[in-house]
């Protein structure tokens, strides 16, 4: 019955966003305010309906309802509780329906929090977002509907994927999704903006905090993705340039160039025709990846669903969305205003090559990712494109940027005085060098641009700081004065600063986990003893411990210092026996020099007997990789609560005053 | 200039839309290599026989002697769908008088030799491949794979996995005709 | 369309990429070793290197490697003779060759093409007619100092 109501409150929702998509943008055209406020009726409408079939869903899957089809493929009694909740959107079908659950979410938040959007533009960006709403809608209705039944239920589930049954992978889904989604709000808003004809500075404003949201869940997204693939993969590795890993970053990085362009929207008008072709394209990178992701078209490991009948329709879906926004954006965009003149040394000039330089990395990751389908589409030939390419062409673009970054804060807008910004700057450079000097000293083995990239990490460190403290005149004036200062400088502002740091310090981690890592591979038995980074790691032997579904061998390795005890490792090797594979659990001793990374399994060599494979790796500095993009997120998050955001532009509040009786007598 | 700058944005997205179609086509697999041996003379291996059969081993010099093309199939008793293909390879050996060699790949001997008793043996010779080396040569990646060799030693076709559809059947028949064609 | 890849499933649970009995004594040749394996793709496996595949040519091709490196084979050499017998494909850098030009080149030239549009953009800006009529000496003063104290920093 209940898989029965949530599609049935699936197709009433497809039916109101149809609704939605015709009557207010109608409504806009004609002047009709009461078309126009319908959008509000109807998204919450949508977002109402939307809820309760993934709640049914989400039922389902908790009492274990074996006659949903969905529930069969990816679930199992055995299966923790958790993971039974997290297998709602698990599958292809299950994370459309989460799809469409963010869409309606954006769109109901900006129907009811958006007070300070004018009418017409509200009214016309819902439309647009019900648009894309009925796309995916249809697509999930049509050709992956969740709540297919299966008649006659089996007694018991399949089991999903052990290698999926951790809470960090549970919630990489719904983090990323709000992310990608987020962005389709600021594409409505892009496309309504260019249906109107008109951009002000103010629409920056308005998408501004949607914009910030979305970077700032997917930001946490692939952080949460990558942490994942660290704890879980078993080979200290965070980050393989994998198709789908690419198209998850590209929106990230455009996303983050849209966020820095509708800044100079906001404050100079200028770039508006810009700003408005990134946030098209930020979500037309989502629309991308779901594309590549379920239809099977390119090899990875992550692939879901793969379907060619499935691909189709996306694809229609993409050419009617991405074409048709883009189509339109070549019409109207000449008929944008230009904004303010600017010298090329200004904040403007600043973000003009932050920007260049993100487009230009995202369109080399996106060159990359696509090349060998192009390649073969043309001349049948088949080459692999990997780390290799991205890392020889992605660093040389990202290293100028982060170096770029530790002096755009001190650019002043229209002009910015070179000479002052040296001043400030002169010393946090001479300390950076020194600093890179004794990194090379430190460090001996290791590529020469690991030195420089450290160097330019704790460059932006640095001047990060410096920033702020000139901000807060924070050794110029009294203590007190400084923190009053801090008050009253504006949340945006901490965020930025926050933000910003947060990268240098991802960039700490990058390299020291890429390139100043050390390992060690060998059969252990009881007593063998290794020596790695300077520990003493003596393997104790192995144990059986039972799990909810699965049975693990544990080995026990004492981590030793200079005599000292510092630690007990215990990585695992599980099987599961109903899904039939076996998943390595790594056990990872972390301090802020680095983690200790062990894993095990049983030798391939079937002569070892009594023996196991052991592979300890030291990765100096990787922790930072996880904190940098925790500060990150927090920035974006203290960027969100600033006043001015939730404020909006201020309204006229004087009225007409008649002219005092004297003056109109004289 | 500015024309055909606002412009792009839209003939990329075209591009990679055709892109996108043209990679959904159901026919193509992603997932599939073309072998980097098509064109190039036959490998350098030289193969023992099964221990406890009657069939010689194979090596190199054994394709090239052989007249007119050849039909080099890379099988082991392990594997569930050679055994489907066992039957189809022995029709075309008795009907269209096709030359067989087999490679046995990564196969214990005795396992090898029961499953060739209990199927029928249509391989004029067969090389024993313990430690997958040959196949490395061969460039394979899984079993069953066969290669059609012409008669001038050079490798023209490769078909990835059991012969056993009429479809597979017929493409591999064209191929060794097309090859016995072009054989002086 | 599924590949039956009958290697992969007899010894794909068991093992863990790049096991203690491939390793060379000599710690030179298996760091060579180890970065080549990095860089070989795994042609049964969606999309992961030999060195951390645990596919049974996977492992092949790693003892491979290692043999031909203790051969005396130079790091290109090993390639080559892998390239030889899988193709490109397994190439994670892709080769530079006719075909592989426009990958290669493409990061310089939409930088280029990035440069050019900016270029443009800002001689058309400049091109643009002054509609405000210049300030004299006194006014441009006033307008500095009024810059000066209105300084907006706030992102």
């Amino acid at each position: 019955m209940i898989p029965e109501i949530g599609q049935f409150a699936l197709t009433l929702a497809l039916m109101t966003a149809v609704v939605q998509g015709i009557l207010p943008i109608w409504g806009a055209a004609r002047g009709n305010a009461v078309w126009m406020h319908s959008a509000v009726t109807t998204s919450s409408l949508q977002c109402f309906l939307i809820f309760i079939a993934f709640g049914a869903l989400m039922r389902s899957f908790i009492v274990s309802d074996f006659t949903v089809v969905n529930v069969v493929e990816n679930s199992n009694s055995l299966k923790p509780m958790l993971f039974k909740v997290a297998g709602t959107w698990g599958s292809h079908e299950g994370s459309l329906l989460l799809w469409t659950l963010i869409l309606a979410v954006f769109g109901a938040a900006v129907a009811l929090l958006g007070r300070n959007i004018p009418t017409s533009l509200k009214a016309r960006t819902l439309s647009v977002q019900a648009w894309i709403s009925i796309g995916f809608l249809s697509f999930m209705l049509f050709t992956s509907n969740p709540f297919d039944r299966a008649f006659p239920p089996p007694l018991d589930g399949n089991d999903l994927n052990p290698l999926l049954q951790d809470v960090g992978l549970a919630m990489h889904p719904p983090l990323l999704y709000i992310g990608y989604v987020g962005f389709s709000i600021v594409f409505s808003f892009a496309v309504a903006a260019l249906i109107e004809g008109r951009v002000d500075p103010a629409w920056a404003r308005w998408v501004r905090p949607w914009t910030l949201a979305a970077w700032v869940a997917l930001t946490g997204g692939i952080a949460l993705g990558s942490w994942w693939a660290y704890y879980e993969l078993g080979w200290g590795g965070w980050w393989f340039w994998d198709p789908v890993e690419n198209v998850s970053f590209m929106p990230w990085l455009l996303g983050t160039a849209l966020l820095h362009s509708a800044i100079v929207t906001e404050k100079r008008g200028a770039f508006k025709s810009w700003t408005i072709l990134l946030a098209i394209l930020t979500f037309s990178l989502s629309l991308l990846g779901t594309f590549i992701v379920r239809s099977g078209l390119l090899t990875s490991v992550h692939a879901f669903a793969v379907d060619p009948e499935r691909g189709i329709y996306i694809l229609g879906l993409l050419v009617l969305s991405i074409g048709g926004a883009l189509t339109l954006y070549a019409v109207r965009a000449p008929k944008m205003e230009l904004g303010g003149l600017f010298a090329p040394i200004s904040r403007e000039g600043g973000l003009l090559l932050n920007n260049l330089l993100l487009a230009l990395a995202t369109a080399t990751v996106l060159f990359g990712t696509l090349y060998p389908l192009f390649l073969e589409a043309i001349t049948g030939e088949k080459i692999s494109v990997g780390p290799p390419f991205f890392n020889a062409s992605f660093i040389p673009i990202m290293l100028p940027l982060v170096a770029l970054m530790g002096i755009g804060p001190f650019l002043s807008w229209k002009r910015a005085d070179l000479l002052g910004v040296y001043q400030r700057l002169k010393w946090v450079f001479v300390f950076a060098m020194l600093c890179g000097l004794a990194v090379w000293y430190v460090q001996t083995k290791g590529p020469a641009l690991a030195v420089l990239a450290m160097a330019i990490a704790i460059w932006l460190l640095v001047a990060t700081l410096r920033e702020w403290s000139l901000r807060i005149k924070l050794g110029q004036v009294g203590i007190k004065d400084s923190l009053d200062r801090l008050r009253r400088v504006p949340r945006s502002s901490h965020g930025m600063t926050l933000a910003h740091a947060g990268l240098a310090v991802c960039m700490f981690g990058f390299v020291g986990s890429s390139a100043w890592k050390s390992e060690e591979i060998l059969f252990v038995e009881a007593g063998t003893q290794i020596e790695i980074a300077g520990f003493d790691v003596t393997f104790e032997g192995a144990e059986r411990v039972q799990g909810p579904n699965y049975v693990a061998s544990v080995g026990v390795l004492r981590v030793e210092r200079n005599g000292r005890y510092v630690t007990t490792l215990r990585p695992e090797r599980r099987s599961y026996p109903v899904a039939q594979s076996q998943t390595t659990e790594a056990a990872i001793r972390s301090t802020p020099a680095g983690d200790l990374y062990a894993s095990i399994t049983e030798p391939a060599n079937q002569e070892a007997d009594g023996q196991w494979t052991l592979r300890i790796l030291y990765e100096p500095l990787v922790g930072f990789v996880w904190l940098g993009s925790l500060m990150l997120v927090f920035g974006g998050l203290l960027s969100l609560t600033d006043r001015r955001l939730r404020v909006g532009a201020p309204k006229r509040k004087t009225q007409i005053v008649s002219p005092p009786q004297s003056l109109e007598k004289t | 200039m500015s024309r055909i700058v606002i412009y792009l944005p839209l003939f990329a997205a075209i591009a990679i839309g055709l892109a996108g179609w043209w990679g959904l086509n159901p026919d193509r697999d992603p997932n599939a290599v073309p072998s980097a041996l098509i064109g190039k003379s036959v490998p350098v291996f030289d193969l023992l026989a099964i221990e406890g059969i009657q069939t010689a081993g194979l090596a190199t010099a054994d394709i090239l002697e052989i007249d007119g093309p050849v039909l080099v199939n890379v099988f082991a008793s392990w594997c569930v769908p050679c055994r489907a293909e066992h039957a189809v390879l022995t029709r075309m050996v008795q009907e269209d008088g096709l030359n067989l060699v087999g490679i046995n790949y990564k196969n214990d001997p005795s396992d090898a030799a029961a499953w060739l008793a209990e199927l029928g043996n249509p391989y004029s010779k067969i090389g024993s491949d313990r430690n997958g080396r040959a196949g490395i040569e061969w460039g394979i990646s899984g079993v069953p794979e066969t290669f059609i060799v012409d008669g001038n030693g050079v490798v023209v076709f490769r078909y990835v996995g059991p012969i056993q559809t009429d479809a597979a059947l017929s493409s591999i028949r064209q191929e060794l005709a097309q090859a016995d064609e072009d054989t002086p | 369309m599924i590949r039956l890849i009958c290697a992969l499933l007899l010894v794909a649970t068991t093992a863990l990429a790049v096991e203690p009995d491939e390793i060379l004594s000599d710690p030179n040749l298996e760091t060579r070793a180890r970065a080549i394996s990095v860089n070989l793709r795994c042609v049964v496996c969606q999309n992961e290197p030999i060195d951390t595949s645990h596919a049974g040519v996977a492992r092949d091709l790693r003892i491979l490697v290692r043999e031909r490196l203790t051969a005396g084979d130079t790091d290109d050499q090993v390639y080559n003779y892998v390239v030889a017998r899988y193709g490109d494909y397994v190439l994670f850098k892709p080769p530079w060759k006719p075909t592989t030009y426009a990958l290669w080149l493409a990061p310089f030239v939409i930088g280029l093409l990035g440069i050019l549009a900016v270029v443009s953009v800002f001689r058309r800006e400049r091109a643009r007619p002054q509609t405000t009529p210049d300030l004299n000496a006194e006014e441009e003063r006033q307008l500095a100092r009024i810059n000066e104290i209105t300084e907006d920093r706030t992102p």
